[in-house]
């Protein structure tokens, strides 16, 4: 696994690189309209984000009330899921993402444990 | 939509049985929990609700798979003829498989099941879907964590369900104290229903309860089903009132003699004739009687037999004189054998009634009813056979049974405490005396009709069921040698009558002859004394004659006038 919580080549800050490289975490935050908790879980992730991939995330929300036939593809059930789509394997964090230690091992980002 | 209504209005399921335990269903436009443990059915019966709602009730379905992949599902179900595939692609119906897996959830927060209901509310609104099926929603618990916020979010699905108007199944694992082991009994509480897949002594029956049906009356038994190739059958006891027409037409039992003790003309069509005895007592024999008697009349009987195979039916009646053969081959009589332990009893049912339905036998011979008696099933071989019997009377099919009562036990007890459905009960016996035992029949008892209550000595001859004559002895009924004994003591008694009264007729006949002699000889003494006297009386006339004439001649001699002294002599 190339899941290191830091690494020396670290590109500017951006919320969505152009193309997603072999070390670039892709992934998708569902929400169901823009209640407190997806609004919570959006901010917290972005956070997160800079502070440990900076440069090598692409983060795609998707509201299921506007595209509510794409909860069955990624098996969504709870509001707000975070799927890390890549790298593999795939990974589900459910929740605001307020515990940042908790979304960090949700991302293989911190070891398990 | 249609939310608050002043009756209960229901949504019938299509399953034999089941509405009519629920009285038409279940609750319309609520949720109903389906619970029971593993492989007992719950999935199915969830599947067929939603499959006879889209096809024959024209209410689209939606199937939420939580454990088993829509793909699964659909070949399980072929089996039972849905073809799910047919029905998505038409539109009647939304198969959705939730894939939930723990390992791969990592919980960070605050979260809601609102993707949940957007997945559902969106496979509702694109069938427009009346009917909802949830199988298994625990796994929810299981897949996501903190409980407490499934709870919350359960509460609310069903909530949101009723206001959707769907009528729903929500189906749970049943759990050690309670109905289901996160105790959605809690939440989903207008309908319950329990299933329970039991296996006893090797053979398994499923049963179904209707726990709790709020505002509605139901059927509180538990009530076996069946899961065959036509889906579920749940058979219901009490929707058979005991309402059924009766007749007061005679068929003959097929042998005679019976029929004189069965007041005259043997069993009542359309009743039910239970012949219990010990082993080898010629149970089955009787019955052969019954179906060749059957067929005879040119109507069909059907032989469930349960312990030999036809054949050797056919092979061992052949030895009494009985051919089932021809009636076979005719179509008549139809066998159909299986081994009780084959199949759980309402197997046994379902299969009886359908072969009655098919075959629209006028007899139905069961032999024997013992078999299906494993272990202490014997109140549930009771609920079967009483729904059978139910089943038979209301269809007008006169059944006979035969129960194997055991040893020297209590011969008036079925082993299944039956006795009091059946109209006519003959009882079977071996009577020992005299070191042999011999075959005996009574008629315990016999609705509607003036029997016997004699105890009749029956043989098994080379031409059927003989009933012999009644002997009674000191000791009873004489039945076998005592029997004979007691034919030929009477014989020998007819024959010493006899004689005696040849010897008094020839005695009398002598005493007649010496009587006859006596008076032969008195005659011949008479005639004798009658001869000697005429003889002296004719010698004294003789001697008189001369004396007058010597007088006569004298007076001449004297030369006196003979004439006028013979008128002195006479006028003196």
């Amino acid at each position: 696994m190339k899941t290191k919580p830091t690494k020396p080549k670290s590109a500017p800050p951006k919320a969505r690189p152009a193309k997603a490289k072999s070390d670039t975490f892709v992934m998708r935050l569902y929400v169901a309209g823009q209640t407190p908790k997806s609004m919570a879980a959006f901010a917290n992730l972005k956070k997160i984000c800079e502070e440990h991939l900076a440069g090598r995330y692409q983060i795609d929300v998707i509201d299921l009330l506007e595209n509510p036939q794409l909860a069955r593809g990624d098996q969504i059930l709870a509001i707000p899921t975070l799927v890390r789509k890549l790298p593999e394997p795939v990974r589900k964090i459910i929740g605001d993402l307020s515990n940042t230690e908790r979304v960090l091992i949700g991302l293989d980002l911190l070891p398990r444990g | 939509m249609a939310k608050s209504r002043t009756q209960l209005p229901k949504s019938p399921t299509g399953i034999q049985g089941l509405d009519e335990i629920t009285g038409g269903g279940l609750p319309k436009g609520r949720p109903t929990l389906i619970c029971g443990g593993a492989g007992c059915g719950k999935t199915l019966l969830a599947m067929e609700f939603l499959v006879r709602g889209a096809r024959q009730f024209n209410e689209p379905g939606v199937f939420m798979a939580f454990e088993e992949t829509a793909k699964d599902l659909t070949k399980n179900v072929v089996s039972l003829g849905f073809d799910l595939k047919d029905l998505i692609a038409r539109k009647k119906m939304v198969l959705d498989f939730v894939y939930i897996e723990r390992s791969e959830i990592e919980e960070t927060g605050e979260y809601d099941l609102e993707g949940l209901f957007i997945r559902l509310g969106q496979a509702i609104d694109a069938v427009h879907a009346k009917r909802v099926v949830l199988d298994t929603i625990e796994s929810l618990f299981s897949g996501l964590p903190n409980p407490l916020i499934v709870r919350a979010e359960l509460r609310r699905l069903f909530r949101w369900l009723k206001e959707k108007g769907v009528t729903a199944i929500i189906t749970g694992e049943r759990g050690t104290e309670t109905l289901t082991r996160q105790g959605l009994e809690e939440y989903v509480s207008d309908c319950v229903i329990v299933l329970d897949h039991r296996v006893s002594d090797q053979v398994s029956s499923r049963r179904l309860r209707v726990v709790k049906y709020r505002g509605s009356t139901h059927g509180t038994n538990e009530y076996p089903f069946l899961i065959d190739e036509d889906g579920i059958l749940v058979l219901p006891v009490t929707s058979l009132g005991l309402q059924h027409i009766v007749s007061t037409k005679r068929i003959p039992s097929g042998v005679a003699r019976l029929d004189a003790m069965l007041g005259g003309a043997g069993y009542y069509r359309g009743s039910s004739v239970l012949i219990s005895g010990t082993a080898g007592t010629g149970k089955s024999s009787f019955a052969a009687h019954f179906a060749e008697a059957t067929c005879r009349r040119g109507e069909r009987a059907l032989y469930f037999a349960f312990e030999e195979s036809p054949s050797q039916i056919v092979r061992n009646m052949r030895s009494i004189g009985i051919d089932l053969e021809p009636w076979v081959q005719k179509g008549l009589l139809r066998f159909q054998a299986a081994r009780p332990t084959l199949a759980g009893l309402e197997m046994h049912l379902t299969t009886m009634h359908k072969t009655i339905n098919t075959f629209k036998p006028q007899v139905v011979i069961v032999d024997q009813l013992n078999s299906f008696v494993i272990g202490d099933n014997e109140t549930e071989v009771k609920s079967m056979l009483m729904r059978l019997a139910d089943f038979l009377k209301t269809n007008q099919i006169t059944g006979m049974f035969t129960n194997l009562t055991a040893g020297r036990g209590a011969l008036e007890q079925t082993k299944v405490a039956i006795s009091s459905l059946f109209d006519t009960w003959l009882l079977l016996r071996d009577i020992e005396i005299g070191g042999e035992r011999n075959r005996c029949l009574n008629i315990l008892k016999s609705r509607g009709m003036a029997h016997s209550n004699q105890i009749r000595e029956f043989l098994l001859t080379d031409h059927g069921v003989e009933l012999r004559d009644v002997y009674v002895g000191a000791s009873g009924v004489l039945t076998g040698s005592a029997r004979l004994a007691q034919e030929a003591q009477e014989e020998a008694g007819k024959l010493t009558r006899q004689q005696e009264t040849e010897r008094r007729q020839l005695g009398l006949e002598r005493k007649r002859k010496a009587l006859e002699g006596q008076i032969a000889a008195m005659r011949t003494e008479f005639e004798a004394q009658e001869t000697e006297t005429l003889s002296i009386i004719g010698q004294e006339q003789v001697g008189e004659a001369q004396l007058v004439q010597e007088r006569v001649d004298m007076g001449l001699s004297r030369k006196a006038d003979a004439k006028p002294n013979k008128q002195k002599e006479a006028s003196k």
